[in-house]
């Protein structure tokens, strides 16, 4: 699978949301699913598909849908 | 009333620091002048909602308000319209945003005083210090009246088995008008050490920042603080100034008390697990430092002054080990009782000192005792309290069969009807309660079990896990 697909379908699947919710205004706290609970199962579940581990850093970083694609590029991830 | 001016005399430690912020320092001897000035303002006899948010004008109101005499009812910043109906106070302290439709009275940094025009004269018992909520239940009017005599006593006991000296420095990590969020104010004043106040999550870059910069010597937690904890490889934060950490507010599970006890050896930060509830002011238990790794999971022995029985279903008492019954806690902290309105506020002590906590538990040889269950179907989830029959109620209104069960952040519900999809039933509940979708787990079976009489059979009930 594409890294964008398994990227998407992490947020998609992680939220219960739609693909064409996956914009630059889907934020942390921009929806109730993204709280702070949403966010450590999703953060958890990128790392498992991605097998990687996020930096403490990284995690509260990670506020966006699109700043999470430059996070995983630092990871040598190009989500595109 | 005169013990708890005693509790928060600043005198021996004017010059200490009471409070920081990020840009601000307040001395003892400033906090006792500033708290003075506010409390002066009130009538002893009257009742002020405080709109808790942990910054210094929201402490300076607390400890003004309550060495006057007046009493005090803390809220979150959030909806307090019901409140002001169902409690009818004399005055409201706020953040001056909030826009209280009241005559301000005084303004002070960040606060407004307001005298509100609530024309009613109702007792209240001279004992009553302050009226917190049940952790979780917002929105709700059900406070529990504590006393003077309540904090002055579980304030002292807390600090003399934390050991709390004026060089500790806590950060915030929950509300002020939670009862673990305010113990820890209490404790810290009580004995003239330092708050890093703040309302950042630990999502936040700023709180991290604080703890680094500030130089925090402890903060608490309840199990989630501690999950989250563990998410963000709280192994790998450097903080050489962490001192200790305590855990409340609900059963960590026994793994993570394992994980962080070895964590923490390894950094030389002390882990202490305790127990507690809003009922009995805040704390009732602690497991002492020594008795880890052997005694993870138990919730530990009384705190200094308390006590713990165990009762059967009768009320007598189970002297036997590993026998469950009901944990009940004798101590001078175990609150007045609840109220639900200000019609509440002149009853006295209803509780006489015992406190049925409606935990079930079992006790080992050495007198440690061991969470194994609730008396009712009450379960916390992510912080907040859950009946299960009400969630079970509401996914019922859908038209759907089912059971509910649950332990602490995990709700297993049980559905007859294997065609309905799991991330439909998911989001619809989590819009409806608010609840995170993480905390639920669903098991398709088919049919509930259910005795002669009917009664459902939940430990037949297998959650999967």
């Amino acid at each position: 699978m594409e890294n964008k697909e398994k990227y998407d379908k992490v947020f998609v699947e992680s939220f219960g949301i739609n693909y064409n919710d996956l914009t630059e205004e889907l934020q942390y706290n921009s929806i109730p699913a993204w709280d702070s609970v949403g966010h450590m199962s999703m953060i958890a579940e990128l790392e498992d598909k991605f097998e990687i581990m996020l930096e403490m850093d990284e995690i509260i970083d990670f506020s966006s849908y699109t700043k999470g694609k430059e996070i995983l590029e630092i990871h040598g991830l190009k989500i595109g | 009333m005169d013990n708890i001016g005693c509790l928060f005399n600043f005198d021996n430690y004017k010059n200490n620091i009471a409070l920081i912020t990020n840009d601000r320092e307040v001395t003892y001897k400033e906090l006792d002048q500033l708290s003075y000035e506010v409390g002066m303002l009130l009538d002893n006899k009257s009742l002020v909602l405080l709109v808790c948010t942990n910054t210094i004008d929201s402490i300076i109101s607390y400890i003004g308000i309550i060495k006057s005499g007046a009493k005090c009812l803390l809220v979150a910043n959030t909806d307090i319209e019901s409140l002001l109906e169902k409690y009818k106070p004399q005055y409201v302290f706020s953040p001056i945003e909030k826009n209280i439709n009241a005559k301000v009275i005084k303004e002070f940094g960040s606060y407004i005083a307001c005298k509100t025009n609530f024309d009613v004269d109702y007792e209240i018992n001279n004992e009553l210090a302050i009226l917190l909520t049940t952790s979780g239940s917002t929105g709700s009017p059900k406070f529990v009246r504590l006393s003077y005599n309540n904090i002055v006593s579980n304030t002292t006991s807390i600090s003399e088995y934390l050991k709390i000296k004026s060089s500790d420095r806590a950060i915030t990590t929950m509300p002020m008008n939670y009862t673990y969020g305010l113990s820890i104010i209490n404790t810290h004043l009580a004995n003239g050490a330092s708050l890093i106040l703040t309302d950042e999550s630990l999502m936040s870059k700023i709180f991290w920042s604080l703890i680094k910069e500030k130089k925090a010597t402890n903060f608490g937690g309840v199990p989630y603080t501690y999950e989250m904890l563990k998410k963000l490889r709280f192994e790998r934060v450097n903080l050489p100034d962490l001192k200790y950490i305590t855990q409340a507010g609900g059963k960590l599970n026994k793994k993570l008390v394992l994980d962080f006890y070895e964590v923490c050896s390894k950094k030389n930060i002390k882990f202490y697990v305790m127990y507690g509830q809003t009922e009995a002011t805040s704390r009732m238990s602690y497991l002492p430092l020594e008795s880890l790794p052997e005694k993870a999971g138990s919730i530990g022995i009384a705190i200094p002054d308390g006590k713990f029985l165990i009762k059967d279903d009768k009320g007598c008492e189970i002297e036997d080990i590993d026998v469950r019954g009901e944990l009940v806690y004798i101590g001078n902290n175990v609150s007045y009782g609840y109220s639900q309105s200000y019609h509440d506020l002149k009853e006295g002590d209803k509780n006489y000192g015992c406190l049925h906590t409606g935990d079930l538990a079992t006790k080992d040889a050495d007198d440690y005792f061991y969470i194994v269950g609730r008396k009712n179907r009450f379960i916390k989830v992510y912080g907040n309290r859950v009946n299960l029959d009400e969630f079970e109620h509401i996914i019922t209104s859908y038209g759907y069969e089912c059971v509910c069960t649950g332990e602490d952040d995990k709700l297993n519900i049980f559905l007859t009807d294997n065609t309905i999809e799991k991330l439909f039933l998911f989001n619809k509940l989590m819009k409806d309660t608010g609840l995170n979708k993480s905390a639920f787990n669903l098991v398709y079976i088919d049919s509930i079990p259910r005795s002669d009489s009917g009664k459902i059979i939940y430990y037949k009930l297998d959650s999967g896990e």
